[in-house]
């Protein structure tokens, strides 16, 4: 059954869009953590996308994607009111969420609006939640508003210093975790780089890092091990064991080169679409 | 009078696609016979007093009576006699290793040259449903009305579900089949490939069972977005579980983490259900490799193999520790396979993967093997010699078997499982530790056939049937015979 845009907001023009769809069925069993695939269209990839947000009482989701390549410009291409032709989840294991006090939640990039669903989420089990984020400027910026909505200290940081402090996320984290003596969880979502970095850093602060692995799928279910990746030298799937490890365990480098073995492909294939759209890259 | 005992012509072969050809197509290998051939095989049959094929075959094909109104020319007959208990008789024609089922047990068989059962069985769907696109609509369609208020669910859409939801709904129950992935039909969609089984002929399959009111939810994990308690409160009276056996298996050896290195499950995945050997058509990408390893001697690896070959291969080489005989695998996809210019490695097994500096794989240690004595179920097993050598491969895919998938079971934790950690049933009946919860197929056996997942189908759908309609219920429960199941391995 194709589920229904029925909301579509811009956040970064061209780059970064927040759809709410019309999913009761998954909005009534989403947790912080879970994650969709989707196929836009009949001859489409299966893609993941983190729930951003539910509304279990209006029966939607929300997703937030950052356009990179094929499959995220063509879902670009739906406006409020189009189907996106295959939703499915929830998958994932979902965070786990204890209460242990302050919480550091870290967010790079489009991982922004992944990680406010789990800020949510400690929020509610009653810990003190400390949101770090960070972009190149400020125009890039997700979610701001949203996360000081509830959290209790948003921390931004911008690489040009266009807003908040000037830097990367490490830097707004450094600071926090000197400051505070008593962080229980340090959560990190990005670019997986950026998570390597949380997890590099936080380490010898020895305060527990839970990273948000993005590996490249097919079923999400368990079935094909595309997803595998090394933690603690143990094979994993992060689509049903994850997609949340322990960062301190993780294999970074495995997982950035296994992430880029389609690249001639993806690139092929972006560039395609491109051209069928009379846009030349 | 000819006084001479008839003797027995040669089995009527299927034409195919030369070699040569098909390795650069996805078309269907075999293009099935004609009526005149369909005619002339059935004519072979000797239509025995005790007709022992049917012993053979889990779902019990009345084999004698369509094959007898085959004789005659009569498709129609001959389909309707099929369909009596088997709903997906277009691809068990295809797909069921009948060289240990129905054709094994054949009296012919003993000479060698038993009636091709499943090639009939394949003409007689495929003509029956090209004749009578229309006549179905149309005809004697003897289904009662669909009475929404007996509503049973199936978790899980491939040949298990798939039965129990065919039965079902032909004696007017409702059911709703949740399947995960976007396309019903379990491995026959995402395993099995195009020049094996088009999808064409499962979709046609779905459509028909649409058409007798069976709703298909697409999309819908079990134990994720929907519970088994979830669908009991939602007012069904059962619910069968057909989620099969899809958690890859691997190696555990050193290396096999390196990108190139696949689970079949994956390689299969993206060129069947993703359609990846059409891309950039289809967005799914295809990792292409010259020179690949297979690692396996199943159909799985049969499979993968011929499809590395079909995506521009130069050499693909299948890696099995036994020998040619005791591969599990259909005895026609290795006649293919080899027709088509298969390597085979025999007598091996990988130790290691190499690979560069970007964690790509290029190459592959294998340790020689010997066979030593045979184990319980008769099939020797293979043993170290401690020698190795090296091959070069760019592309790898390891099908080396499957375990149950795990996603429903951990959400179900009612469910008793056994050492292997499949579902544990009731033989009988196919009814779990939960009552009113069945389950049948691959996630209780284990990774078998199509048939005899849908034998396990058809057994619970009895006994639903039997809870659910009382003295309605159809009185002829006969005993099942159970197949030779082939391992995947
Ligand atoms: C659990 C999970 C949650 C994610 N959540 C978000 C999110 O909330 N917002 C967001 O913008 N992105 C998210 N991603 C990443 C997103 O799935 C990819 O950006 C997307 O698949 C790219 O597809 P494409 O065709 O547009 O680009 P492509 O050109 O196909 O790929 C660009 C890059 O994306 C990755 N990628 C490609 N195909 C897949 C695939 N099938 N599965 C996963 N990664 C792939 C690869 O690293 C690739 O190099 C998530 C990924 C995972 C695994
Ligand atoms: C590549 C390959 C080739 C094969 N070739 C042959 C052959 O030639 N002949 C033969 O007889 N057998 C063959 N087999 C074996 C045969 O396909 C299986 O034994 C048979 O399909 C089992 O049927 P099933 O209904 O139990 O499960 P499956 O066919 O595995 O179907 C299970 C379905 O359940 C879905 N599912 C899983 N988890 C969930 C969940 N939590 N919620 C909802 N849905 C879920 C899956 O997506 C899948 O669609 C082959 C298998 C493979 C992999
Ligand atoms: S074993 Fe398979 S091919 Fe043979 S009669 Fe039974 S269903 Fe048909
Ligand atoms: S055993 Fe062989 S010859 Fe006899 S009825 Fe069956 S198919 Fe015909
Ligand atoms: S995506 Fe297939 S196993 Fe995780």
């Amino acid at each position: 059954m194709p589920v229904a845009i029925l909301k579509k907001r811009r956040l970064i023009p061209g780059q970064t869009s927040e759809l709410t769809l019309d999913a009761s069925h998954i909005a009534r069993k989403a947790r912080p953590g879970n994650f969709v695939i989707l196929r836009v269209s009949e001859k489409g990839e299966r893609i993941p996308l983190t729930i951003a947000d539910t509304d279990p009482q209006a029966g939607t989701i929300t997703i937030v994607y950052l356009v990179v390549g094929k499959s995220t410009a063509e879902l670009e291409t739906l406006e409020e009111g189009d189907s996106i032709l295959d939703v499915c989840g929830p998958l994932g294991k979902p965070t786990h969420i204890e209460s242990c006090g302050t919480v550091v939640c870290v967010g790079g990039g489009t991982g922004i609006a992944a990680m406010h669903h789990i800020a949510k989420g400690h929020k509610a089990a009653g810990n003190r939640v400390i949101t770090v984020i960070g972009s190149r400027c400020e125009d890039l910026l997700l979610f701001k508003e949203e996360l000081s909505m509830f959290a209790d200290e948003v921390v931004v940081t911008t690489n040009d210093g266009s807003c908040g402090m000037q830097g990367f996320v490490t830097d707004g984290l450094r600071m926090v975790l000197d400051r505070e003596p008593s962080v229980g969880e340090v959560v990190a979502i990005g670019p997986v780089p950026m998570m390597e970095a949380v997890a590099n850093l936080t380490r010898p602060y020895n305060v527990k890092t839970t990273v948000s692995l993005n590996s490249i799928m097919i079923d999400g279910i368990g079935m094909c091990g595309a997803c595998r990746v090394v933690v603690g030298g143990e094979v994993k799937f992060a689509c049903v064991d994850g997609p949340e490890f322990d960062g301190h365990q993780v294999d970074f480098a495995r997982m950035r080169q296994r992430l880029s073995a389609f690249k001639p492909q993806e690139e092929l294939s972006w560039a395609e679409f491109r051209r069928l759209r009379g846009q030349e890259a | 009078m000819d006084k001479k005992p008839r003797k027995l012509a040669p089995r009527t072969p299927m034409p195919e696609q030369p070699a040569k050809e098909r390795v650069k197509n996805f078309s269907e290998v075999t293009t099935g016979y004609t009526l005149d051939m369909a005619v002339a095989e059935a004519a072979r049959c000797l239509q025995c007093k005790k007709p022992v094929c049917q012993i053979g075959c889990p779902v019990e094909v009345p084999i004698k009576a369509f094959i007898g109104h085959l004789q005659k020319g009569d498709v129609t007959a001959a389909y309707k006699a099929i369909r009596e208990t088997n709903s997906l008789p277009a691809v068990c024609g295809r797909v069921c290793p009948q060289e240990v089922q129905c054709e094994g047990a054949c009296v012919l068989a003993k000479k060698g040259e038993p009636v091709c059962i499943g090639r009939l069985e394949r003409f007689t769907a495929d003509e029956y449903a090209a004749r009578s696109a229309c006549e179905q609509l149309t005809g004697d369609k003897a289904c009662p009305m669909i009475r929404e208020e007996l509503k049973v669910a199936c978790i899980g859409g491939g040949p298990a579900s798939l039965t129990v939801a065919g039965y079902l709904s032909t004696l007017g129950i409702k059911v709703h089949v949740y399947e995960a992935l976007h396309e019903p039909g379990g491995v026959l969609v995402y395993g099995i490939p195009e020049f094996r089984l088009p999808k064409a002929i499962v979709k046609r399959e779905v459509q028909a069972m649409t058409e007798n009111g069976v709703e298909f939810h697409l999309n819908w994990v079990g134990g994720r977005t929907i519970t088994v308690q979830d669908l009991f409160d939602e007012g069904c009276q059962a619910v069968f579980i057909g989620v099969g056996a899809g958690l890859p298996r691997f190696l555990k050896v050193p290396g096999e983490d390196m990108t190139g290195v696949f689970s079949a499950n994956e390689y299969l995945s993206r060129a069947n259900l993703g359609r990846a050997y059409a891309f950039p058509e289809y967005d799914t990408p295809p990792f292409l490799g010259k020179q690949v390893v297979v690692v396996g001697g199943g159909n799985v690896a049969m499979d993968a193999a011929r499809t590395a070959m079909r995506m521009g291969a130069d050499k693909v080489s299948l890696v099995y520790r036994r020998t040619k005989n005791e591969m599990p695998c259909r005895l026609e996809e290795l006649e293919h396979a080899l027709d088509e210019g298969l390597h085979l490695e025999i007598l091996t097994n990988p130790v290691r993967f190499a690979g560069d500096e970007n964690g790509r794989v290029t190459g592959v240690t294998l340790e020689r093997m010997k066979l030593g004595d045979p184990d319980e179920a008769g099939r020797c097993t293979p043993n170290c010699t401690g020698e190795y050598f090296d091959i070069p491969c760019d592309l790898a895919v390891i099908a080396v078997g499957t375990g149950p998938n795990p996603l429903l079971l951990e959400a179900t934790p009612g469910l008793e499982r056994n050492r292997r950690g499949y579902i544990e049933v009731n033989e009988d009946t196919g009814e779990t530790s939960m009552a009113n919860v069945f389950a049948g197929g691959d996630i209780v056996t284990g990774a078998a056939t199509v048939i005899l997942a849908m034998g396990a189908g058809r057994r619970a759908a009895k006994e639903i049937a039997r809870r659910l309609l009382g003295d309605d219920a159809p009185q002829d429960v006969p005993p099942l015979h159970g197949g030779v199941p082939a391992a995947q391995d």
